[in-house]
């Protein structure tokens, strides 16, 4: 859609190329160049993103799956090619595995509310742990609730990694589920996923994998990692709010009753009886997100033409860089030292509040996050109700960085650190 | 750098790192909590009124500078105060950091003496609530207000 030259054979990133694809940092803030470390929050968009959204509409618009017209099916065939691109992005077997829904919160809840409801039982247990986002703790809990579906929560040590011993004993006759993120959004933690999941199917116990904040930064193969569900924010991986995926195995997609009723999902409908559309529009009621589904392509598109490995090598010499910057601050503590990190890092400054130093930092361009980043148990754990964090992608280079220590040096002369 | 030293004032600073008048009344006449869940910013009020008038308020609680800072000198403020001055300060305070009549809004600050030093929150909408979360859960506990107050 684009007229991107590729940089895939690139080992350094060429930054500066790709914030120019990034409208935003045309634009300053309070005079400053835009410094954006909370991309973990959400990503900026390039620009092959909002021109594809402007193209459909202007080209290519009308409802899917409904209309004789060639315009409906143009629009068809493009949201439904965005699904074969999720299909590939994720090394899904089938794209009827692929189900859109408004983002990772929805995908979790519908697993929640349609596999949980339909298989789970009461004193049933499902295994999380104690560095998920409130998205994949709310809804187990809502369930437990409804069913008395009892919560296990695995712990994590003071580096901030799960506890793999316990985490194996915690693992029951009863446990039914196990859902954990791939990478913890307040802490940067990496899961050892593979053998998270090896452990489960040693028990025969599906998994569901948080990849809200792993897809932006890696390669995910759901085949290869054999979970059960995978999930995803496009927000968070340069596309559209609005718009995410659930991955599910067919057949326990199949297995599972619809959660939403409405058009699209059904194949007929009576009084008497409705029989269900087949995989993946059982789940899909309603007209969906089309051009949240045709900026999610571009948007993988994107990240493709770059590559996740240049994405890597540069993401880790980036966050290398910025724990060692950051190391040499006085009163600066890091949140969580997890061996493999991804993405972010949670820091305290002295007994400044996150919030003052947030204050502080966007008077000069800077945007972090302060504050329990939805994961009030992770702040708990670590004896603090906030932190700050910065967090990068592909757009970040050392310049972003050392514009951080700088700010914070700002912080620290205004409290007199 | 200017509005955040306006935000930021030597005396805001000085109650946030040495809070006055920390801590709790045993056995207060009024008591109330305040939150803000998006920031965590928490507070408790307690205070006795005795003949009418604030004898003791204390505060305990954590958060950032500014909801610290003006809970310090909002104990300050009050102390001997009668109930209805109290209302009437509050209404003050809270006009000064919301009415969009920059004028309006100063000349309401200027009637409270050291707390026109959050004038500069003005400047940062964000954390206007971080100042008046303080002044919400007072008045709560004036009005005996059991569920916690939120500012959002």
């Amino acid at each position: 859609m684009t007229a991107m030259q590729p940089l895939t054979n690139l080992r350094e990133l060429d930054v500066a190329r790709i914030r120019q694809d990034f409208p935003i940092f045309s634009q300053p803030v309070h005079g400053k160049r835009l410094v954006f470390l909370d991309s973990a929050a959400s990503a900026q968009k390039p620009r092959s993103v909002m021109e594809a959204e402007r193209g459909i509409y202007e080209t290519a618009y009308a409802n899917v799956h409904r209309g004789v017209y060639s315009l409906s099916q143009r629009a068809t065939s493009e949201f439904e090619a965005v699904r074969e691109k999720v299909r590939r992005l994720l090394n899904a077997r089938e794209t009827r595995e692929i189900v859109f829904v408004r983002g990772a919160t929805e995908a979790i809840n519908l697993v929640a509310q349609s596999f949980g409801r339909a298989f789970l039982s009461a004193g049933d247990e499902v295994l999380i742990s104690h560095m998920e986002h409130h998205s994949n703790i709310v809804p187990w809990q809502m369930l437990r609730e409804e069913k008395g579906v009892q919560l296990r929560v695995a712990p994590i040590d003071d580096a901030g990694e799960l506890d793999l011993e316990t985490f194996e004993k915690l693992i029951g006759p009863r446990t039914k589920l196990i859902a954990l993120t791939h990478v913890a959004n307040a802490l940067g933690t990496v899961v050892p996923i593979e053998r998270v999941i090896r452990l489960a199917k040693e028990h025969g116990i599906p998994v569901l994998v948080d990849g809200c904040q792993a897809v932006p930064h890696q390669a995910v193969d759901v085949q290869a990692l054999d979970c059960d569900f995978y999930v995803l924010s496009g927000h968070k991986l340069y596309g559209p709010t609005g718009i995410g995926v659930l991955y599910g195995k067919a057949e326990l997609l199949q297995a599972m009753p619809p959660w939403q009723g409405g058009g699209d999902m059904i194949r007929s409908v009576t009084f008497e009886k409705t029989e269900y559309n087949e995989l993946p529009w059982k789940f899909e009621a309603g007209t969906p997100h089309i051009i949240g589904a045709i900026g999610l392509g571009a948007a993988i598109d994107y990240v493709q033409s770059i590559g996740y490995d240049a994405i890597g090598v540069h993401e880790d010499a980036l966050l290398a860089y910025a724990l060692r910057e950051l190391s040499k601050i006085n009163s600066l503590r890091i949140i969580g030292q997890p061996r493999h990190r991804s993405g972010v890092i949670s820091f305290a400054l002295g007994d400044v509040h996150p919030h003052d130093i947030g204050t502080i930092l966007d008077q000069d361009g800077i945007c972090v996050r302060a504050g329990h980043h939805c994961a009030q148990p992770t702040m708990d754990r670590f004896g603090v109700s906030a932190t700050a964090r910065a967090s990068f992608g592909i757009y970040n280079d050392r310049d972003d960085v050392d514009a951080l220590v700088a700010g914070l040096g700002k912080v620290q002369e205004m409290f007199r650190l | 750098m200017n509005e955040l030293r306006d935000l930021y004032q030597e005396v805001v600073l000085d109650h946030a790192r040495r809070p006055r008048n920390f801590g709790a009344i045993h056995g207060p006449s009024h008591r109330a909590a305040g939150h803000n869940p998006l920031c965590g910013d928490k507070v408790t009020v307690t205070l006795t009124i005795a003949d009418g008038r604030v004898a003791d308020v204390r505060f305990e609680g954590g958060g950032c500078a500014i909801s610290m800072a003006s809970a310090s000198l909002m104990t300050e403020a009050i102390m001997g105060k009668t109930e209805v001055e109290v209302r009437a300060m509050f209404e003050e305070f809270h006009a000064g950091l919301t009415v969009t009549d920059e004028g309006a809004a100063l000349s309401a600050l200027a009637e409270l003496d050291k707390l026109a030093v959050f004038a500069g929150v003005r400047e940062f909408p964000v954390r206007v609530k971080c100042a008046t979360l303080p002044w919400h859960t007072l008045v709560a506990a004036l009005d005996h207000v059991s569920e916690p107050v939120k500012t959002e």
